[in-house]
């Protein structure tokens, strides 16, 4: 009882003693109330969480009559008391903001208890107070002002930098207290380039050849090289399909099959023609609207036709044509912009200058296409790709689409976007529902981004000039933070999907800036892009995390050592068939059906279709890229999903990344990790290798490094006593190594190959295999 | 108590808890004991409440949810409707149907002539509760159930009609409701998963199921709900592989902790210690989930309370049953979908076989829970996600007809967990087309239940890409009528 009660007395210790850390750490974050205060950084963040709800953009849900988002509106006479104004700049006590936010007069106190937000904390209220007293000036949301490309700042470690990146990284390191880890070693510097560049890991060779390389350009010339592999296009294209919402199936409530698949072929193409990210996304958005537009910028454009089409007989067709719409409104929003746009369908954004009229203005360029809601329900070939929708034929599979990979001869159809003759009107629909028609609407985008030129036409390739014009605040910065997130595994802007202004603040706005403005002037350069960040020492650096940068930057925020990330779906599958040599590396074609538990499909099924049963492929497509694993949306594959792949439901420009007890289970026990176990032994084995060597060789193909003598020996030892417990029981040798999958042995079973397969499992399960390190 | 003390003060992600505590490594083992979802995965940095903690007083500890996947007719279950009979035929008054939408199926009709039930209804217990003649087994249990005849929905179709009663939401990638009472809650028992989901299908027209409805959505992915299937590996990829029993797999992943552990202490890396931990819990759920789906020590009695089905895996029966094994284990929200109640044609001859599988095993939770005590704090619910026309679709007859889709009133039941048992809640008119008392809408379903488990909806809230979002989104009043 008593030990209970000692626990119970830590455990509370413990909660206050984080809550007091939190409290002071969040404080300090804030650059406390000293100094100037910063609108955008400090001010701000506070307002638009704990005000606008009610005092911002949202018209329709103002108190009082009072907006604080907008300077002018803060500073007049207040509707309900003339006398008093919300904001009275220099002076806290006269102004009522202050006044009331910092009230104890719990019926004066705002936010009122009523709006369930909490009360602003001493340091916020300190803050407001120190930015009325120094003028309550206001300033643009820094999202919506152009980048500009700021000197590197000065340093004072200034051998440290090997680019411009380093020296934005190391200034806010030095301003925080920290210094930078040294380099990686070469064998796991390796490993991250080859992973973060073509999703695939270093062969022994490769890694010998690299660790022996001491030339000074050996880094580079090894990044060069991996850029140029095709496997690069697949590695850029897995993020690329989340925000295209890419799958193999329609959604909903039948999710019959369709065949969008050519798309992504592109899609791979494209990034390994290192295709201008200007060009690749207004192929995509409007490349049926080029001059004499080829049957390539026409398949690009199926990136807007990705999106779920309902094959449910008995719905209302204009209530899913216009879900059709708002999902591309949604997706420019999400991917291009940054901004959730899809809170202003239903009403004007609460925190983010963008109105219920903004929404439907940019929703009209998506509009006009010829298409209607529900075109067939569940059917063959003919039902497979939506109207509109291009024949691919066998010339065009000699010709301009000839990085498709299309082997069978079946006529093949692929949805892409073609407006209709005449402009349909578009309307604001009140409350978002479809039959509900408001003010009528005409194309257009929001002026607090940037007004729409009068000189651009008013369809999707105008809006495509709008997007890349040179004083679009958002759409560089979105994309160069987006390819930072996906290598240092945090974007700049942590909130990849909200530069708004209830989304965080970037970490180091003027490196963001920089790398904007620098990908915007060097043509849109992707390789560029991420060979400058690879190259940086930010980058290169080991991943030790020391107690006291553990302490300092639990978030690493401030990149003083480099991120030990768990990879993605996609690469913990590419690592375990690569691994073993199951791996067959062909680009593209119509996705493929892997090992699957028995059962998922055929339980959550109509029983219509195509997809009600789950029939696995068999020989080479059972050895594919995860990229190419088949996705019904209904139900995704599991083992992709349980390490938090996309549902490809909607635009998704982030996965999160979880550690859970499933994720176990699946090294533990799919049989994709179980036959590359045995495949992989089996290699090892006829390899006739001393053991010690064979479990090095195993662990340079799963982990790419020499094991040191520590794991070695723990290997060894395991080894040891599976060998010796298989050698006296030699009737369970035949389980271990025979029962999974449609692998064939080259050697007979023995109690080496099961003991060298148990020990390869313990390889695979390991922490390292699976993160980036 | 000390757990949920401690999951107080830790809704902050490992990382900072164990750096700014700056405690040693060493301590990670002795924090995972006393809180076994510590490592669980990252909370977000803010929540509006404590996980763990309910805002008040909860009334039910537990969920069982049995959905009736394709929308069950209420005009042959629990919404007596004579006058439908009287007018067998007659055309459906304009002033009742009031212009209301019509799904595609039935827009085009040239006439909506009016049906009644094929089943006769009989009063039942103490509460001379109406109930159709096809669920003999669950009108005997009428005083233990609160039926509520006046649910209504926004969604006119099967996706967007279920995908908004299990997330709030008829589009989009919003949490499921159990991972809401999962993220709310956590977790009662440390070798289960807080949110179980088991499927079924009847004989009747089916509609299929998503994994997106039992999808964590924004939330953490520990939230998601762990679909349970029959067959040897009841959680996906959970049995061991030929010839590795419990001693190897021990010894293997011993050796694994061990390799990690190095790794551990060379980078300092708090996830490395968070991923040996989940491979505990992992070896654990490979010894807890096959013994609770094992039936065998199940005794006679209990055999012939759910019907011998519930021997079979997969069906309704052994769902039930094995939902009842869950909750008695402290998983927190148990999901049942059972698929075949879209009658749109053929109704008199299909919804009767469709009734009996889920007839007998649906009271049969119910008296079970009772008799062990565990009904009080156990919320069981049953029902689908929209009703069904008064009127026919398709070709006409007394004893063959369809119904279409109808979410203007249909009717659902829920029992135990501080609910009000044998009360008939709500009220439809004579042609059951329209509510006319006590309506209850789909967020006002949601804020009871979110009640029930002691929290308020408007607080129970997660902040995702700048806004803080709810089960109940921006509506929804408990329904404090039904509460006990």
């Amino acid at each position: 009882m008593r030990k209970i009660y000692i626990i119970l007395l830590l455990c509370l210790l413990c909660a206050a003693a984080i809550f007091t850390t939190r409290y002071f750490f969040r404080s300090a974050s804030g650059a406390a109330a000293s100094g100037k205060i910063s609108y955008n950084f400090q001010v701000r963040p506070i307002l638009s969480d704990k005000c606008f709800n009610c005092h911002g953009p949202d018209a329709n849900k103002r108190e009082a009559g009072l907006r604080l988002d907008i300077e002018a509106e803060a500073y007049k006479a207040l509707k309900e008391n003339p006398q008093a104004h919300a904001i009275v700049p220099g002076d806290p006590e006269k102004s009522e903001v202050f006044l009331r936010i910092s009230s104890t007069d719990s019926s004066q106190r705002m936010p009122p208890p009523s709006s369930n937000l909490p009360p602003l904390t001493e340091a916020e209220i300190a803050i407001i107070k120190k930015w009325i007293e120094q003028g309550g000036k206001y300033e643009k949301h820094w999202a919506f002002v152009p980048p500009v490309k700021s000197p590197a700042p000065e340093v004072e470690h200034t051998d440290w930098p090997a680019n411009e990146i380093d020296f934005f990284v190391l200034q806010k390191m030095e301003q925080h207290g920290l210094a930078p880890n040294e380099e990686a070693d070469k064998e796991r510097l390796l490993r991250r380039i080859s992973l973060d560049l073509t999703g695939l890991p270093p062969t022994p060779e490769e890694i010998d050849a690299f660790v022996k390389n001491t030339a000074p350009d050996a880094y580079e010339k090894k990044i060069d090289e991996l850029l140029s592999r095709s496997a690069y296009g697949e590695r850029m294209a897995i993020p690329w399909l989340d925000v295209a919402r890419y799958a193999d199936s329609h959604g909903y409530q039948d999710d019959n099959y369709r065949t969008q698949w050519p798309w992504r072929d592109w899609v791979i193409h494209a990034f390994n023609e290192n295709m201008p990210y200007d060009k690749f996304v207004t192929w995509q958005l409007a490349g049926d609207l080029l001059p004499d537009a080829t049957k390539e910028q026409l398949l690009a454009t199926g990136f807007n036709r990705n999106h779920k089409i309902t094959e449910e007989g008995g719905v209302i067709d204009e209530e899913y044509r216009v879900e059709y719409v708002v999902d591309r409104t949604n997706t420019l929003g999400t991917a291009f912009l940054g901004m959730t746009i899809e809170c202003a369908k239903c009403h004007d954004h609460k925190y983010d200058p963008v109105s219920q009229k903004d929404f439907f203005q940019l929703s009209a360029f998506f509009n006009s296409i010829k298409e209607v809601g529900l075109e067939s329900t569940v059917g063959g070939p003919e039902t497979f790709a939506k109207n509109p929708r291009m024949d691919i034929t066998k010339e065009d599979l000699e010709g301009v689409l000839n990085f498709m990979n299309k082997t069978d001869t079946h006529n093949l159809q692929v949805s892409i976007m073609k407006d209709m003759d005449t402009v349909r009107k578009t309307y604001i629909l009140s409350r978002g529902n479809y039959d509900q028609h408001a003010e009528e609407v005409t194309a257009g985008t929001p002026a607090a981004i940037m007004s729409y030129p009068d000189s651009l036409p008013k369809n999707r390739l105008g809006l495509s000039k709008w997007l890349f014009h040179p004083q679009n605040p958002l759409t560089a910065r979105v994309y160069v933070n987006r390819v930072w997130q996906e290598i240092f595994g945090r974007g700049i802007v942590k909130s990849s999907g909200d530069f708004g202004m209830q989304g965080e603040l970037p970490s180091n706005p003027e490196l963001l800036d920089w790398l904007a403005v620098d990908f915007r002037e060097n043509g849109w350069n992707i390789k560029r892009l991420v060979k400058q960040i690879c190259m940086s020492a930010t980058y290169r650096q080991s991943s030790v995390i020391s107690p006291e940068k553990l302490k300092a930057d639990p978030e690493n925020i401030y990149l003083s050592y480099s991120p030990r990330i768990r990879m993605n779906a996609e690469m913990v599958r590419d690592l375990v068939l690569s691994s073993s040599g199951l791996l067959r590396p062909i680009i593209g074609g119509p996705s493929v059906k892997p090992y699957q538990p028995p059962g998922l499909w055929e339980l959550a099924t109509s029983g219509r279709g195509l997809l009600a049963n789950y029939r696995q492929d068999h020989g080479d497509k059972l050895y594919r890229r995860g990229m190419y694993t088949f996705i019904k949306r209904t139900v995704p594959p599991p083992s992709m999903m349980i390490f938090d792949a996309s549902n490809r439901d909607l635009c998704e420009v982030k996965r999160s990344r979880t550690n859970t007890p499933l994720q176990a289970l699946i090294m533990m026990n799919d049989p994709t990790v179980l036959e590359s176990s045995i495949a992989l032994a089996d290699l090892l084995v006829a390899g006739k290798q001393q053991t010690n060597a064979s479990i090095t060789s195993a662990f340079m193909r799963i982990i790419n490094r020499r094991p040191d003598q520590q794991e070695l020996d723990i290997l060894l030892q395991y080894w040891k006593e599976q060998d010796d417990y298989f050698k006296a029981h030699p009737e369970t040798v035949e389980d271990v190594v025979t029962e999974v999958g449609e692998y064939k042995l080259k050697s007979p079973p023995s109690a080496d190959l099961a003991a060298m397969t148990r020990t390869i499992q313990v390889i695979y399960n390991m922490d390292e295999a699976i993160t980036k390190t | 108590m000390e757990n949920e003390l401690l999951q107080h003060g830790l809704n902050i992600s490992r990382r900072k808890f164990l750096s700014r505590l700056s405690i040693g490594l060493g301590s990670v083992a002795l924090g995972s004991l006393l809180v076994p979802d510590l490592f669980s995965g990252a909370a977000e940095e803010e929540a509006g409440f404590m996980p763990g903690i309910p805002h008040f007083a909860p009334k039910a500890k537990r969920v069982i949810y049995l959905f009736q996947n394709g929308a069950p007719s209420q005009l042959e279950t629990f919404d007596y409707k004579p006058v439908l009979n009287k007018m067998m035929g007659q055309d459906l008054p304009e002033s009742i149907r009031n212009g209301q939408r019509l799904t595609g199926m039935t827009s085009g009709q040239k006439s909506f002539p009016l049906v009644g039930s094929y089943y006769k209804f009989n009063q039942h217990g103490e509460s001379g509760t109406w109930v159709s003649e096809i669920f003999p087994h669950m009108s005997k249990i009428v005083d233990d159930l609160c039926i509520i005849r006046s649910m209504h929905t926004e969604a006119i179709n099967h996706d967007p009609a279920l995908t908004f009663f299990q997330t709030g939401a008829q589009q989009g990638n919003r949490p499921s409701m159990g991972s809401w009472v999962s993220y709310g809650l956590g977790t009662e028992n440390k070798n289960l998963p807080a949110f179980c989901v088991l499927l079924s299908r009847g004989k009747g027209n089916g509609q299929g199921v998503y994994s997106k409805l039992w999808s964590n959505g924004f939330l953490d992915s520990i939230h998601q709900g762990v679909q349970f299937s029959s067959g040897e590996n009841p959680i996906l990829y959970l049995q061991d592989p030929a010839g590795m029993d419990r001693a190897a797999r021990r010894k293997m992943l011993d050796k694994v902790a061990e390799l990690n552990d190095i790794q551990l202490k060379h980078f300092g890396d708090p996830e490395i210690a968070a991923k040996i931990q989940q491979y505990e819990m992992a070896y654990r759920m490979q010894t807890a989930v096959p013994e609770i789906m094992d039936v065998s020590n199940e005794s006679d009695d209990i055999v012939k309370l759910y019907g011998s089905e519930c021997l079979v895996p997969g069906t309704f029966a052994a769902n039930c049953l094995l939902a009842r094994k869950l909750s008695e284990n402290g998983v927190r929200f148990i999901q049942l979908y059972h698929q075949g109640w879209d009658q749109h044609g053929n109704l008199p001859n299909e919804m009767r076989g469709q009734a009996k599988d889920v007839d007998q095993p649906s009271a049969a939770l119910i008296t079970d829970l009772k008799q062990r005590g565990l009904l009080d704090e156990t919320l069981v619910i049953w029902g689908g996600e929209f009703g069904r026309t008064n009127y026919c679709q398709g070709k006409f007859a007394e004893d063959n007809y369809g119904r279409d889709h109808h979410p203007r009133c249909f009717t659902i039941w829920m029992a135990g967990g501080g609910i009000k048992p044998g009360m008939v809640y709500g009220e439809t008119d004579e042609f059951g087309y329209n509510i006319v008392k006590n309506p209850v809408h789909v967020n006002d379903f949601h804020a009871t239940i979110l009640n029930q488990l002691g929290f308020d909806h408007e607080r129970l809230t997660y902040r995702f890409q700048g806004r803080r979002y709810r089960l109940t989104d921006v509506a929804g009043h408990v329904v404090r009528d039904i509460l006990t």
